[in-house]
């Protein structure tokens, strides 16, 4: 599915990877804790081969937001509570790992505790799963099309609050998205991936504004085409 | 001992066979096109259980250790074929299924065994066919069944769950913690037939071995409590089972680096 994938992905920043359906994108995010093993090749964490890190303890410092998230059984609360139950301790350098702090930061209010996880609506869920997250205490935090089955104010507003923790925290953030314009407005860094390969990776304002490729500026102009007439 | 049970020859045998033409009758009447089947299992039913017969008489004659845990092993084996020949996923799931099917059956089957055998039951010479062989088919065959019920459960748990184990092991879980839920409600499974059968004992169902037992001369209260031996121990050997399949089969579901392995292709 990638073949060839060579690309630098800045600590502290926000990226993006971008392409069309079938690029890679997914693939090559679950990589980087690996929920996955690439065939051959070799990814880094903080400049060290990920192999060489506990997986479990990668895992703990690499969070993982999925597309669609999986709440556990009971409340808010006890889906947070069970993260320290698993063992390991949390690498807390830069997000602390409190609940209510954490609650805060995904910018739910406090009384979400008590509800129940599966009743949330999708962007509740998705603000649970990512305050889930972060209770390990991550550096860096991956997401996986965290906005797909969201609706548009709904997803602008989870940007608005990954921006907001990524400033405040100092959180590396690699976001998978097909929604480029959230791409653009939130991301510091650009990755255009299709069909496998590296298309090509920048800062965001430079390759959105100014893509040297020919087909990432095709795939930029589509997507601006089909917004105009959707 | 009361009187003896009343011998069964081979036309009280014959006239028996003539209640199997109840339900051939049935089925001739409302075009079921069970006939046939029927015949074929009656017939089946007679010769196994005939030679089986033979069989025991022979063991119980010659009742030499070896044999005796040679038949044992024998049907440790048809029980774990049986077990896994109906489970889903295909031929590559059975495979994968089918060792720890025998070890967790022959384990489960055999710790109970010893346990009755040498504790409960006292039996002499430590390899007497009279009781080993009737206990452990009555054990082997529970057994067979928590093996089957817990396989097929776990094996459908961990799919419909794979979401869930996945935010698990994102969250830096170890894959025991990630199935934890899986495994959980397929040990539930396993053990409901049998808690069932614990419920009902006596009330609803009148065990077979009793049932002989009590037809054959034995007191009925020494039956029933040769009955309660025998609902205990397959209480134990399906549990013993059933978390065998489940502590084990389950790791075959992850990779040494904790990761789900992609679903099986059927």
């Amino acid at each position: 599915m990638l073949a060839g994938v060579t690309v630098d992905l800045p600590k502290g920043g926000f990226s993006a990877l971008i392409g069309p359906s079938g690029a890679g994108k997914t693939t090559l995010l679950r990589l980087l804790n690996r929920l996955d093993d690439p065939i051959s090749g070799v990814v880094r964490f903080l400049g060290r081969p990920i192999v060489d890190f506990p997986v479990r303890e990668l895992r703990r410092r690499v969070g993982f937001v999925f597309q669609t998230p999986a709440m556990f059984p009971g409340t808010v609360t006890e889906n947070l509570a069970v993260v320290p139950t698993l063992g390991g301790k949390a690498t807390a350098t830069r997000v602390p790992v409190h609940m209510g702090e954490i609650l805060r930061l995904v910018e739910l209010s406090a009384d979400f505790g008590d509800r129940i996880a599966a009743d949330l609506s999708g962007g509740e869920k998705q603000r649970m799963a990512l305050a889930r997250a972060l209770m390990t205490g991550p550096e860096a935090l991956l997401l996986d099309e965290p906005t797909a089955a969201l609706d548009p104010e709904v997803a602008e507003h989870l940007m608005h609050t990954l921006q907001r923790l990524r400033e405040s925290t100092g959180l590396t953030i690699v976001m998978v998205t097909h929604r480029l314009s959230e791409a653009r407005f939130a991301s510091t860094y650009a990755v255009m991936l299709e069909a496998g390969r590296v298309v090509e990776a920048g800062p965001s304002a430079r390759l959105f504004s100014a893509p040297i490729e020919t087909r990432t500026r095709e795939f930029i102009t589509a997507d601006e085409g089909g917004k105009n007439h959707g | 001992m009361a009187e003896p049970a009343v011998d069964i020859g081979w036309v009280q045998l014959a006239l028996a066979s003539a209640l199997v033409l109840v339900a051939i009758a049935l089925s001739a009447w409302q075009r079921l096109g069970l006939g046939k089947s029927l015949v074929i299992g009656a017939i089946r039913a007679l010769i196994q259980l005939t030679l089986i017969g033979y069989v025991l008489v022979w063991l119980f004659n010659t009742s030499r250790w070896y044999f005796v845990l040679g038949v044992l092993l024998l049907m440790t084996v048809t029980a774990t074929l049986a077990a896994t020949s109906r489970q889903p996923g295909g031929l590559q799931a059975q495979r994968r299924l089918r060792p720890i099917c025998f070890v967790s059956i022959l384990v489960g089957s055999t710790l109970t065994l010893v346990y009755v055998g040498a504790v409960v039951v006292d039996v002499a010479p430590w390899y007497n066919p009279r009781y080993l062989i009737p206990l452990f088919g009555m054990i082997v065959g529970n057994s067979m069944n928590g093996a089957a019920l817990a396989a097929e459960r776990l094996q459908s748990e961990m799919e419909a769950g794979r979401a869930q184990i996945e935010a698990y092991l994102a969250l830096g879980a170890t894959p025991q913690q990630a199935s934890a839920e899986p495994a959980r409600r397929a040990t539930v499974a396993a053990m409901i037939p049998t808690i069932n059968a614990l419920a009902v004992v006596g009330v609803v169902s009148l065990p077979g071995m009793m049932t002989g037992q009590i037809l054959a001369g034995s007191a009925p209260t020494l039956a029933v409590r040769y009955q309660l031996v025998v609902v205990f121990m397959l209480t134990a050997a399906t549990a013993l089972t059933a978390a065998g399949i489940v502590l084990w089969y389950r790791r075959t579901f992850f990779t040494t680096a904790a990761q789900l392995l992609p679903r099986v292709p059927v």
